[in-house]
This record gives structure tokens, C-alpha cells and sequence, in this order.
């Protein structure tokens, strides 16, 4: 099991209760798409994805993003045992969707950077090692059902 | 899919792989990098400085290669002058882009047979300069900028692991 320090449990409630969702959502998912191409590939039938521009500009990858931002409230509200929150999301997506579990791990990463442009000075390096300590459960979760 | 988007597992082996094409930077990105490395350079010793700060704070184990340091706390002087320096390094980098490993010949072989630092790293400190930048220049730091940084940061660390085997 995780441990978790006060301070640790305290910056991830915060971080996630002051998040726009509907700003960052899209913001992570269009960064991730532009910075890492090949994640593309699970997204054929969004339209649009030719230029970082209209990557941006996609209303179904501006949805998406706010879909996925949303799926990590789970782990946010069950901090305590994230493996079992994400056990059959971590099927889905191994079974049905198909994605390299390689891909939550960029994903995060695209997290910490809009969330550091976010939060500007008040993402400190504390903040930024909680935050990452989470990511990195949730990331290690989504891809344990793998086989 | 174009065959080169299959190169970037490169970046995570950062130099453990004889690719058959390389990953290289566009005109268009050198130009974005040049830029945004001539925008943020009158704070690129606080972005030098909070990245290896952070380095060893979020991730501890690369304080494995400071253990001579007498002070190892992320704010003293040892790390903040280290950072500047690395970040020296960078801005050198940024003027050889049109031959990094050419370029950066003195500064690989001092990676290789000095200090002989795990590529790995280079993968973690990039990632950490890009939590810097993102936070202190927000604005400028967007999707378009972030690949060709990304990119860029890969390829310096590229040419830094050049001479080790």
C-alpha cells in the first residue's frame, strides 16, 4: 500500500479542488497530442488533428480531455487504495481501448507541465514531488491489469 | 505513421540504441528554440538553479552524484551554482544546434569518462527545466514551444552520451 504524508494527501486535495477542469482538461490533452504525435493514433475518428493549431481548436478533443482530467477524481477521493479504484479501468483500457500504458505516463507528464503553468511559483518542488508521487500511482494502476 | 514518430523511444534510451534514422530538429523548430532560449535568458540562472533543485528534490536518488557536496539542500549555493552552470551548458548547446554532437564533443566526453552520470537522467532533469520554464513563462510556453524543447533537450542529451560505449 501507498504511503502518504499529511503534506502529500493535503497538495493533492488542494491541487484538485482549485483545478479548472474545463480549462486544464483540454489544455493536458492537446499538449499531449502535439508534444507526442504518436498518441494520435487512439484518436481517427476526432477529426481534425493535421496541425498543433487545429489539435487545439478540436471541440472532441477538448471533450476527451475533460473526460480524462475527470477520471482521476476516484483516485483523488480513494488516495488509499488507487489500485483497486483503477483495477477496471485498467482492463478497459488494456482490453477494449488498446493503449500502451506507455501513454499515461506521457500523459502525466503533460499534466505536471500545465498544472506547473498553472500554479506558477506555488508549484514548488514539494508540490511538484507530491504531485508526481500521485501521477505515478495512478499511472503504475492504469497498467496493472495488463497481460 | 510516419517511420521516424517510431525513434522516440530514443529519448527514454537516451543513447543505448544505434537508431537507422535519426530524430533532428527542422529549421522551423531551431528557429523556435533559438527564440524561446533568447526570451527566457535573463532568467535562465533561476531556471538553471530551480531545475537541479528539484531534480534531487523529486527525485532523490540522483543525489547519488553530489554525496561530495557538504551542503545538499536544494536552495544552497552548491546546487543553485551547479544549476547555472548546467544551464550554461544548455545556452552553449543552443548556439552549436546545428551540430550538437560535433558541438558538445568536450562536454560528452566529460559525461563518458568523467562523470559517467546514467543517461536516464538527462531524460529527468529535461523534464524538470520544462516544469521550470512552464511555470515561470507560462504564456510562452505552449504546445509548439514544449515539442521543440522537448526535442531539443532530447537531442543535447543525445550528444551527450555519444562517447560513452
Amino acid at each position: 500500500m501507498v504511503e502518504w504524508t499529511d503534506f502529500e494527501r493535503a497538495t493533492i486535495q488542494s491541487i484538485f479542488s482549485k483545478m479548472d477542469y474545463d480549462d486544464v482538461g483540454p489544455a493536458v490533452l492537446s499538449r499531449c497530442l502535439v508534444v507526442y504525435p504518436w498518441t494520435q493514433r487512439y484518436f481517427g475518428n476526432f477529426g481534425n488533428l493535421y496541425n498543433a493549431a487545429a489539435i487545439q481548436g478540436n471541440p472532441m478533443v477538448a471533450a476527451h480531455g475533460k473526460t480524462v482530467l475527470h477520471g482521476l477524481d476516484r483516485a483523488v477521493k480513494n488516495m488509499d487504495d488507487i489500485k483497486a479504484t483503477y483495477e477496471e479501468l485498467s482492463v478497459l483500457h488494456s482490453e477494449k481501448l488498446h493503449v500502451d500504458p506507455d501513454n499515461f505516463r506521457l500523459l502525466a507528464d503533460c499534466l505536471t507541465i500545465v498544472v506547473a503553468a498553472r500554479m506558477g511559483v506555488d508549484f514548488t518542488a514539494d508540490v511538484q514531488g507530491a504531485f508526481q508521487k500521485f501521477l505515478a500511482v495512478v499511472v503504475s494502476s492504469l497498467g496493472r491489469q495488463y497481460h | 505513421i510516419p517511420f521516424s514518430s517510431f525513434i522516440h523511444p530514443l529519448n527514454r534510451l537516451c543513447g543505448t540504441a544505434e537508431p537507422l534514422a535519426k530524430m533532428s530538429l527542422s529549421a522551423k523548430e531551431k528557429v523556435i528554440v533559438k527564440d524561446f532560449f533568447a526570451k527566457v535568458s535573463s532568467r535562465s540562472d533561476e531556471v538553471g538553479a530551480e531545475a537541479l533543485a528539484r531534480l534531487i528534490v523529486v527525485y532523490p536518488q540522483t543525489k547519488s552524484y553530489f554525496a561530495h557536496w557538504k551542503d545538499l539542500s536544494p536552495n544552497g549555493a552548491p546546487v543553485r551554482k551547479h544549476g547555472i552552470t548546467i544551464m550554461g551548458g544548455l545556452y552553449e548547446a543552443v548556439s552549436k544546434i546545428d551540430d550538437l554532437a560535433g558541438g558538445l564533443l568536450t562536454l560528452s566526453e566529460l559525461h563518458a569518462f568523467v562523470l559517467r552520470v546514467d543517461p536516464v537522467n538527462f531524460k529527468i532533469l529535461s523534464h524538470c527545466i520544462m516544469v521550470v520554464l512552464s511555470m515561470l513563462f507560462a504564456e510562452e510556453f505552449t504546445p509548439q514551444i514544449h515539442v521543440a524543447v522537448d526535442k531539443f533537450l532530447a537531442l543535447v542529451a543525445l550528444a551527450l552520451s555519444e562517447k560513452y560505449r
